[in-house]
């Protein structure tokens, strides 16, 4: 009797509602995030690439080529609108080139005196003040910058030797976007430092190597992959930087390797034409939808390239 | 109870000539009453040890005995460990390396160390025992390149990679690593070489070239190894001393210790009954 009592234990399954409602919830948390990718996506292409119906999409109108060489670019309806994205694309390279001269070394610099030198109470102490600079919002940046860093000490400073600053200029901007982004880039380097075995360090130490020995010959070459991808995923921030950008930066969408003038980025481009009243299917307002995609495009194969490092590097030491 | 006691101790290596009369022999390393400490915890209990140069010490005991502390004591490794304390009086060739004011960057450069774990940097062969020369400031290639190539004969490694020195160092095998990181420390120019279980994470025949290159190596150096393998301590060692529960039980000539012991705890330990 006590025998048939075990079976039935055993072959019957309950099922159990409140599992399955827990299961089905966090689907949908989880489809939502990928639902919501897929319909930018769709946006994306339905205005740049291919549009149903009536109206044309933006690449219907200018060809991929006009768009990735031309060195004019004048979003206005008619004969006289230029599409050529080159003047914004300098302009946002120029502000992440000189964000990444700003904050690679600072950022390296933090991320090497936070897991070789600083004793644990210090790291404790400066990891909340990273965190603190890498909450401020960017708008406050972008005012920092113009009002600031440009007035106070890169006009004065740039004055020395004769060369002239604009009130907008990319150089400005590209510093505020490097402050942005060095916690980034201090926080990512520094966990792929500290997880540099220890033995390595012991070792270096054993062969009568300083501190800056084990940093500089051991510790960072070992991590440099890592590293590597850290600066990466801080360019691919710096690119997609907005705010700051569009208040620091300045509307002029030039293509110009001088950093002390104002330039167009692909961003504040994207804020300065939706905020225009061009109408809804003019080519202008199409042009923000293919600047969307060129952007989006850039950043991810960026952060996709910077992943693949970061996964080979954890295979060397996990 | 006693009949287990071995009456004979496997033969030494080639290069380890038990008989030698170490009063002969001035003190590379002379150690009194230390006493360490891990935050609260003390570790090691007033003791004093006295190495021989050009000699080979063997330091054994069960695990957490203190063994590897009293290891990393002698060339201040345990410096980087927070909250780490030790006392009492350290003499390498007549200097307390206990004094502050010594420099360890420098002490580190005469007491080499070799650890259980091969631990080569992620570069070439040749930059591997280049290493130390470089940190120390030597920037000539060819003083570097024949540095690096005796160093790797010495530690018996040359033949199997003097065709592929600039491949990298992790190509190797464990037995390989572990040697090329004795080639490493050897390049430092040390007088003392600490071994921390070196052949512990090696196959048989790896572990018998350690064991033969030890033998070659204390011609010229002195060396101190902690080791599990009780085996392996009677083969290379000239002197033994035996680690129990952080005290230093019992330290003597290696053919004594393993055939008549003179404490209990020795004697059980090194006839297997506990450890």
């Amino acid at each position: 009797m006590a025998r048939s009592k075990t079976q039935a234990w055993a072959s019957q399954r309950v099922f159990r509602y409140h599992e399955k409602l827990i299961q089905s919830v966090l689907f949908l948390c989880a489809a939502l995030s990928v639902l919501t990718t897929a319909a930018i996506i769709m946006v994306l292409l339905g205005n740049a690439v291919y549009a149903p119906g009536e109206k044309k999409a933006f690449f219907e109108q200018v060809s991929l080529w006009q768009f990735l060489t031309g060195t004019h670019w004048k979003p206005v309806d008619g004969p006289a609108g230029r599409f050529g994205m080159i003047p914004l694309f300098s302009g946002t390279f120029m502000v992440a080139l000189i964000a990444s001269v700003v904050s690679v070394p600072l950022g390296l610099g933090a991320a090497i005196y936070m897991s070789e030198y600083a004793a644990p109470r210090e790291r404790e102490f400066l990891k909340p003040i990273l965190e603190v600079l890498a909450g401020i919002p960017s708008v406050i940046y972008g005012f920092f910058a113009l009002k600031f860093i440009t007035p106070w000490i890169l006009k004065p400073a740039l004055g020395l030797v004769g060369l002239e600053l604009g009130t907008f200029n990319t150089l400005s901007a590209g510093i505020v976007v490097g402050i942005m982004v060095t916690p980034l880039i201090a926080s990512l380097s520094e966990d792929v430092i500290r997880s540099v075995p220890r033995s390595l360090r012991e070792a270096a130490y054993a062969l009568g190597s300083t501190r800056f020995d084990v940093s500089a010959r051991v510790v960072v070459p070992a991590a440099l992959s890592g590293i590597l991808a850290a600066f990466l995923l801080a360019f691919s921030r710096a690119i997609g930087e907005t705010m700051a950008v569009v208040i620091a930066g300045g509307q002029q969408p030039i293509a110009t390797l001088n950093p002390l003038r104002g330039a167009q980025t692909m961003t504040s481009f994207m804020v300065h034409a939706s905020t225009g009243d061009s109408a809804a299917d003019s080519i202008s307002r199409m042009s923000i939808y293919a600047i969307g995609i060129a952007l989006f495009v850039i950043t991810l194969t960026i952060n996709l390239i910077s992943g693949w490092i970061l996964r080979r590097f954890r295979e060397v030491y996990q | 109870m006693a009949s287990i006691t071995p009456k004979s101790v496997p033969p030494a290596v080639t290069g380890v000539d038990r008989d030698l009369d170490m009063s002969e022999h001035s003190a590379a390393i002379q150690a009194t009453g230390v006493d360490f400490f891990y935050g609260e915890l003390k570790v090691l209990f007033n003791v004093s040890l006295i190495v021989p140069e050009r000699s080979v010490t063997a330091l054994i005991g069960p695990s957490g005995c203190g063994k590897s502390t009293f290891l990393r004591i002698l060339n201040r490794m345990n410096d980087l460990i927070e909250g780490a304390r030790c006392t009492g009086e350290i003499l390498v060739e007549g200097q307390n390396i206990m004094d502050p004011a010594v420099d360890v960057v420098l002490l580190r450069k005469h007491v080499g160390m070799v650890f259980q774990k091969s631990t080569p940097f992620p570069k070439s062969i040749f930059d591997n025992v280049a290493y130390g020369p470089r940190v120390a400031g030597e920037k000539n290639r060819s003083v570097l390149a024949d540095l690096v190539e005796s160093c790797l004969k010495k530690a018996a490694l040359w033949e199997e990679v003097k065709d592929r020195l600039t491949t990298s160092a992790m190509s190797l095998s464990g037995g390989q690593q572990q040697r090329l990181c004795i080639a490493r420390t050897l390049a430092t120019n040390p007088h003392i070489i600490l071994m921390d279980e070196p052949a512990s994470a090696l196959d048989p025949a790896s572990t018998d070239r350690i064991e033969n290159l030890i033998g070659e190596l204390c011609a010229n150096y002195t060396i101190v190894i902690v080791t599990h393998n009780m085996q392996q301590a009677s083969r290379v060692s000239h002197q033994t001393a035996f680690f129990y529960k952080g005290i230093l039980e019992e330290s003597g000539p290696t053919s004594k210790i393993f055939t008549s012991p003179s404490k209990k705890a020795t004697q059980d330990y090194i006839t297997g009954r506990f450890g």
